[in-house]
């Protein structure tokens, strides 16, 4: 009951923003609260209206408060371009953050650009950023730069034969598609590369075609949602000794929760929030991560997740581009935006540039974690 | 051969989860005529209170039957819906199915909530070791139920005067009204005997798969295609159906590619449909059972 009050009170908080008017700020936002990316827009979202109130409590910005002006796509693209509409020629904001997929953020690059307001996007794909766009940013690490990371610790590890198990959701086929790209410049070779469906329960018989393939030295499962936990669980089963790398998509408490004791020893890249307790003093984003993590968590009762993060930077990205600026004036934040130079997000160091939209920093950015003892290590 | 082997007892252990949700399907077309496309979602339901009632701190047994029950109340629930617009076609009944499976979904999502959940495997996280091929010990716990199931519906149907009613009332309606059989009872009674048999699919497959509002999507499509494949009209052929299925995608999956694995159900469907409407017994004369 009690969450059912919740949800109404958002539906209402969300329609509710639109109408008070006066001498705001207005920030638009486009994200996939519901359906089937709602665990990226739903921790964005609250990540976005937590911060905005504390911004406003603190006295807002250049004297101004700020206004969120938010929208709920359900991840659907038609509706992103439904509301980035309404934003730029109604609600009048001033920059746009989001949208939470890949597909939504390219449906609306067009209409952001004619109409000169800068985007600061909260999805994956490179092709958002590459080739650069004048008004058009984001702020998520990229798998291709997770890939990176795997591919050169199995090269550190002197593992060349790789085989691949991944999702056929829209993360797992991305993530895939980047690592098979950026293997070979890591001496790496793929020896397997099974798929299996978004709701497939058993992924024993893909597991056994890796398992009679000769010399796999480790495998790697790009995936999202329930997928990699019955993966763990059955390579678990089936007693495969080499070592299982996942991806940031399963980096949260939950994967470790789902696949139980099968999770030990599984190796994966993440974003550093989700170990911020756990990273060095002289790591330069502990501050920020840790700050964030224990306010989302205070704040929303919830645990936090690597997604929420890239809100809270694209938020502060175009606040303080809004307070260099001293104006309001789209371009000109855009111009700041540009400039943004060692900024200390949650998801990692930020230095953007004319030719570097997305300016985030793959050392600071990526961490790797160990699984043990149903917990996550840091591995040096 | 052990490769084979291994594909073909994994094959079985899936078959036998869509071999669970099809015969759910078989229950409510025999008596009523309805496709019940919320019948993935009575799976859903199952876990998904098993999950909460657990948590809540209720023992397993308790839990389960709570899980169950609730579950049936969702089936009687939706039969009392068909039953409300008993004049209408049966196309807008399925619709109406339809409908009540993705209000279901929606519920669940507010309700419980949008996470993955699981529960701990009722017979400990071992598993058998059959000549190189691995049965989980909740796997065989699945195909143990399952079988149990149809014995149970087997002698139901056969030899219980209700189960005789129920055959009777789905062979011909009138002449059962005629004998004085209640048909609304009847058919309020198969909706909750197939809601029931779904929600133990969904309690069983939980440890396995881990759940979440949605996992009836696909877990229905392929209870459905198991049922087609067997027969709409035949909880027996379902079974079969789901079995055949199961072992079908696994050795697409294993010697073929994985890419194709989904197709498969889907590709058999329509071939049985083009073929042998009636399911792939059709020609030993399989009759509404």
């Amino acid at each position: 009951m009690k969450k059912l009050l919740q949800i109404i009170a958002v539906g209402f908080a969300l329609f509710s923003t639109t109408l008070t008017a006066g001498d705001t700020i207005k920030i638009g936002a486009i994200v996939a609260a519901t359906g089937p990316a709602s665990f990226l827009g739903d921790p964005e979202l609250k990540t976005l209206k937590h911060y905005t109130e504390k911004i406003n409590a603190a006295g807002g910005i250049n004297g101004k408060k700020l206004e969120l002006v938010a929208y709920d796509t359900g991840a659907n693209p038609k509706k992103a371009v439904t509301f980035t509409k309404r934003l730029l020629h109604k609600d009048g904001v001033v920059a746009i953050i989001g949208p939470s997929t890949s597909g939504e953020t390219m449906a609306i690059i067009p209409m952001m650009e004619k109409a000169e307001v800068p985007l600061v996007s909260m999805a994956g794909a490179v092709a958002i950023i590459n080739p650069v766009k004048k008004y058009i940013f984001k702020i998520v690490a990229t798998d291709r730069m997770a890939c990176q990371r795997i591919m050169q610790d199995l090269k550190d590890r002197k593992l060349t034969n790789l085989a691949l198990i991944s999702g056929s959701g829209g993360f797992g086929k991305s993530m895939r598609k980047q690592c098979k790209e950026v293997a070979p410049e890591y001496g790496i070779k793929i020896v397997a590369d099974e798929t299996y469906g978004k709701k497939d329960t058993d992924m024993t018989a893909q597991l056994l075609k890796i398992k009679n393939t000769a010399d796999v030295q480790a495998v790697l499962n790009p995936g999202f949602g329930q997928g990699p936990a019955i993966v763990t669980k059955n390579f678990a089963q089936l007693k495969l000794t080499q070592p299982l790398y996942q991806s940031h998509g399963v980096a949260s408490k939950k994967y470790i929760e789902i696949a139980g004791a099968a999770a030990e020893g599984v190796r994966l890249v993440s974003p550093p929030v989700v170990v911020a307790d756990k990273l060095d003093d002289s790591h330069p984003i502990k501050k920020t991560a840790l700050a964030y993590k224990n306010e989302y968590e205070k704040s929303t009762g919830s645990q936090v997740s690597s997604f929420g993060g890239h809100a809270y930077d694209a938020l502060y990205v175009i606040t303080n581009a809004i307070k260099a600026a001293g104006s309001e004036d789209p371009k000109k934040i855009r111009d700041e935006i540009e400039k943004t130079k060692n900024f200390a997000g949650v998801d990692g160091m930020v230095t953007m540039g004319a030719e570097d939209h997305l300016g985030l920093d793959t050392k600071s950015g990526m961490v790797l974690l160990d699984i043990k003892g149903g917990d996550w290590t840091i591995v040096k | 051969m052990t490769e084979l082997f291994a594909f073909l007892l994994s094959g079985i252990t899936v078959g036998f989860v869509y071999a669970l949700v099809g015969m759910g399907f078989t229950v409510i077309y025999n008596s009523s005529g309805i496709i019940n496309f919320a019948q993935g979602e009575f799976v859903m339901a199952g876990g998904m209170s098993m999950v909460f009632i657990l948590a809540a701190g209720v023992p397993l047994v308790p839990a389960f039957a709570l899980a169950i029950l609730l579950t049936a109340l969702l089936g009687i629930l939706l039969w009392k819906l068909t039953d409300l617009s008993k004049d209408s076609s049966q196309v807008s009944l399925i619709i109406l199915t339809l409908g009540f499976a993705i209000f279901l979904r929606g519920l669940a999502e507010v309700v419980f909530d949008k996470e993955l959940h699981t529960i701990p495997s009722f017979v400990g996280d071992g598993s058998l070791e059959l000549y190189g091929a691995i049965l989980s010990y909740q796997s065989l716990l699945i195909i143990a139920v399952s079988i149990l199931i149809v014995i149970v519906l087997w002698l139901f149907f056969k030899k219980t005067t209700l189960g005789k009613a129920m055959i009777a009332a789905s062979d011909n309606v009138e002449a059962a009204k005629l004998m004085g059989i209640n048909i609304k009872r009847i058919l309020m009674l198969n909706f909750a005997i197939s809601a029931s048999i779904a929600a133990i699919g969904g309690v069983l497959l939980t440890p396995i798969t881990s759940t979440n509002y949605e996992v009836g999507i696909m877990l229905g499509l392929k209870g459905f295609a198991a049922a087609i494949i067997g027969g709409l009209s035949n909880p027996f052929g379902a079974v079969l159906g789901g079995l055949i299925l199961g072992i079908m995608e696994v050795l697409v999956a294993g010697y073929l590619s994985s890419e194709y694995k989904d197709a498969v159900a889907f590709v058999i469907m329509l071939a049985i449909l083009f073929f042998r409407p009636g399911g792939i017994f059709s020609n030993l004369k399989a009759q509404r059972v």
